[in-house]
């Protein structure tokens, strides 16, 4: 009893944290009409005040603009980045792992293999076709959907494997019986039952595609400046020794953590609806 | 009473004992210890002669002797092994007189069959020494000719401008020695080296230099160099305690540490590296043909370069160790440097009025060339370097102001370097470059306009400008005198016409910053490399840094 009303607490505070930040995010015109971009030089790396709630960048840049702003574009395209991969891994390892047999065989031989590419060159190669007078937005965009279409073979092997131990299990044994077959039985009995795991799949692809995005800045693929992002942000982490002396600057960091929290919180709250 | 004097003979006797312990100890206390710093990377040779990369570079000022030696802090040339030289009229020969009794670290006599044997190897094309290629003035072979065992001749086919500073990149190996490389006459020696972690430098029981006082340099025992290439555990160990010395230290690191210990950080003040930006005038380059006349027109460049707000540059990104960039030649090349030269001041407006002159218009906040095309372009840089990132940030914003639209793309090293040098796929970029050499002629691969380092539109088969073809005459006019006076009028006009013409846009002279341990003395870290560890031989640790080590 005491569990069930801690939990529901938790849920409701999961609940306002992620209204609160996406409320805040898309407010962000009205919260900071400086708006992301703009420099004030004379303040470069300036602490938290009345005019910069967390202080400027080393550019000057109003960190609290930027996060704002930040927040709007990760928290649309990590997801959205995520739910590509999970689909995908779905539809290769979930359905690999219902078919059985060669097929299993052949989608794990497939997602090894896939896994063991070295795609930072094709990473390359991408960047090497884009033009260069791609526009900061664009480039987001592209990031995000190679994050999303590189993605999801950890997943798909994972995937493969619960599907695989489905397959046998009564209840898919009893709607066999039933007469349920092919795509229905797939759509119905066995897609259901691997909520949980699509679900931990996606919810683990979002910080490391939010991560991934930060790193590719240093292909020049990524968040294109002045356009902000989390990664973009957590990359000013960066050789920050000393917390004590800078702690707003940990804002990112912990704004990632709670919001990610959050949506789990809110997720294993669905989960034990369903 | 006679009890009473003795007793005060004995005790005058003891004190005066006392105190030339005291003294003795003193003295000794100026001598041995080991001196610990980091190389960033691996020394890629131990040959002197086929240097060409950092770690090695600091590898052989250590332990390489040469006979002319360009003093670091004074920028003059001082006596080495050579006790005197002398060139000839023509500027083709140069005649050491050498010390005499010097030996090298393995025992072995220094004589002038060595510099032969050493010039001779240099020369040698198949050896593919980028050392020996700043000699190389024209074509024909070079020889060296000995006239006694302290008197060497060496004759090139061509007159080599700079000849004499030339000779301070050149460590003598011996022509006889079983050790070849092993066997050198700098105040070090190799000791040990272990692969990807460490080399230790010892003493050489037979440098030739002496202190004032007569003593034996150098006062150190060994160097320990640590093969570390992250810098935050090079600060770290250096807080720590556990190195003396960071040659070269980033902005950020050097305020982070100056706030904690300022009296271990020094800022020599502008360094020889510039960072500049330019735009791709390739004729076949794949870019549009309007843009490419943006690219090709004075005003267009000189506007960009007036738009840039340098002071925000050198304030901002580099927290004010940096200066306003001239040109080709820093103000701290004492000599080279065109001072009637000032740094572009922001100025918008000017920058504007320029653009006006060749058509270009505002509308809506936009900038329009005069066929109504917006100006947009992209400057590629190389990712990972954070004060370029930063700079191209600010540069995008100063050219918004006047309407320009500016794309960032930070790139991996090898695709940018592909881009600018093979396929001209780019539009404009930003780069550094690193200056070792004071001297111009170390610069002809990139103002020679048939050269493949003449970034903006390199290996042209003529001039494709006038002011290109006036640049490659003043550089090779400078490179065949032997007259210093004649040779800086010559590129005194080329930074004057690289000022004018903008094909480089110079933004800043990063500083030389470095840091010294308290326990180091003798230090005097300048512009020039190596910046710190210049005077080796006459550093001293103090007895606490001995003791612990």
């Amino acid at each position: 009893m005491k569990h069930e009303r801690g939990m529901k607490v938790a849920r409701t505070l999961a609940c306002v944290i992620v209204v609160a930040v996406c409320a805040l995010s898309l407010g962000a015109n009205w919260l900071a009409p400086e708006g992301y971009a703009k420099q004030f030089r004379e303040a470069p790396g300036a602490p938290p005040s009345h005019q910069h709630l967390l202080g400027t960048d080393e550019l000057g840049r109003d960190r609290f603009a930027r996060i704002l702003y930040g927040t709007r574009i990760s928290l649309l395209l990590a997801p959205a980045a995520a739910l590509i991969s999970t689909a995908l891994a779905a539809l290769v390892g979930g359905l690999a792992g219902y078919l059985g047999g060669i097929w299993l065989k052949l989608a794990r031989g497939f997602t090894d293999l896939f896994l063991s590419l070295p795609w930072l060159f094709l990473l390359i190669t991408v960047r090497a076709l884009l033009p260069l007078n791609v526009s900061p937005l664009v480039s987001v965009l592209i990031t995000f959907l190679i994050l999303g279409l590189l993605g999801w073979a950890a997943s798909a092997r994972v995937l493969s494997t619960s599907a695989d131990s489905l397959r046998n299990s009564d209840f898919v044994l009893q709607a066999r019986a039933s007469g349920l077959h092919g795509p229905r039985l797939f759509l119905i009995h066995v897609l259901p039952n691997l909520k949980p795991v699509l679900y931990a799949q996606f919810w683990i692809s979002i910080p490391v595609f939010i991560l991934s995005e930060a790193n590719l800045g240093v292909l020049g693929l990524g968040v294109a400046e002045p356009l902000p992002s989390w990664g973009s942000l957590l990359r000013e982490l960066e050789g920050l020794i000393s917390f004590r002396e800078e702690p707003w600057r940990l804002v990112p960091l912990f704004l990632l953590i709670v919001v990610l929290t959050s949506f789990q919180t809110l997720l294993s709250s669905e989960e034990v609806t369903a | 009473m006679t009890g009473r004097r003795s007793f005060l003979r004995i005790l005058f006797c003891f004190a005066l004992l006392s105190a030339l312990a005291l003294f003795s100890t003193a003295a000794i206390a100026q001598n041995g210890g080991q001196l610990r710093f980091c190389l960033r990377a691996e020394p890629k040779t131990f040959d002197p002669l086929l240097v060409d990369d950092d770690a090695s570079l600091a590898v052989r000022y250590l332990t390489g002797g040469v006979l002319i030696r360009v003093n670091r802090h004074t920028q003059d040339l001082e006596a080495e092994l050579a006790e005197s030289w002398k060139i000839s009229k023509d500027g083709k020969q140069i005649a050491f007189k050498l010390r005499h009794g010097l030996r090298f670290s393995d025992g072995s006599p220094f004589a002038a069959d060595d510099v032969a044997f050493t010039m001779q190897r240099l020369m040698d094309p198949a050896l593919h020494s980028s050392t020996g290629d700043a000699f190389r003035s024209g074509t024909g072979t070079v020889t060296t000719k000995v006239l006694s065992a302290d008197q060497v001749v060496v004759t090139f086919p061509a007159a080599v401008a700079g000849l004499d500073r030339l000779f301070d990149q050149v460590a003598i190996m011996s022509a006889h020695s079983p050790k070849k490389e092993g066997a050198v006459l700098g105040p070090f020696m190799v000791g040990e080296y272990k692969a990807g972690s460490s080399l230790l430098l010892e003493r050489n029981p037979y440098y030739w230099k002496k202190d004032a006082q007569g003593r034996r340099l150098p006062y150190l025992d060994s160097i320990h160099l640590d093969i570390q290439a992250n810098r935050d555990v090079e600060m770290l160990r250096f807080k720590r305690g556990e190195l003396d010395l960071i040659n070269v230290l980033d902005t950020d690191y050097f305020d982070r540490l100056a706030s904690s210990s300022p009296q271990l950080v020094h800022d020599a003040g502008p360094s020889l590296d510039s960072d500049f930006m330019w735009f791709n005038q390739v004729a076949n380059a794949p870019i549009p043909e309007y843009r490419r006349a943006w690219f090709r027109s004075t005003n267009f460049r000189r506007a960009i370069s007036l738009a840039i707000n340098r002071d925000d540059l050198s304030r901002i990104v580099f927290n004010g160790h940096a200066q306003p960039a001239v040109g080709p030649v820093s103000p701290a090349n004492k000599f080279w440097f065109n001072s009637k030269l000032k740094a572009d001041a922001h100025n918008p407006q000017a920058a504007l009025a320029l653009l006006k002159a060749d058509g270009f218009h505002m509308q809506n906040g936009t900038l329009l060339d005069k066929n109504s095309n917006p100006v947009e372009f992209s400057i590629v840089t190389n990712a990972g370097s954070k004060p370029r990132e930063r700079m191209s940030v600010l540069i995008q914003e100063d050219l918004g102001k006047i309407g320009i639209k500016v794309n960032l793309v930070p790139l991996d090293f090898p695709s940018l370097l592909e881009r600018i040098s093979q396929k001209f796929n780019y539009e404009a970029a930003m780069l550094g470059f690193r200056n070792v050499d004071l001297d111009p002629n170390g610069q002809m691969n990139i103002w020679l306009s048939s050269a493949e380092d003449h970034a903006w539109n390199p290996k042209q088969k003529a001039p494709e400008t006038a002011w290109e073809a006036e640049i490659d005459k003043l550089m090779r006019e400078q490179a065949s005198s032997i007259d210093p006076k004649k040779r800086k009028q010559s590129f005194d006009r080329v930074q004057e016409i690289v000022y004018e013409q903008a094909p480089f846009i110079y933004l800043v002279n990063q500083n030389a910053l470095s840091a010294v341990s308290g326990s180091v003395s003798g230090a005097n870290p300048g512009i020039l490399s190596p910046q710190t560890f210049w005077n080796a031989e006459r550093l001293t640790l103090n007895g606490t840094a001995r003791a612990s080590r």
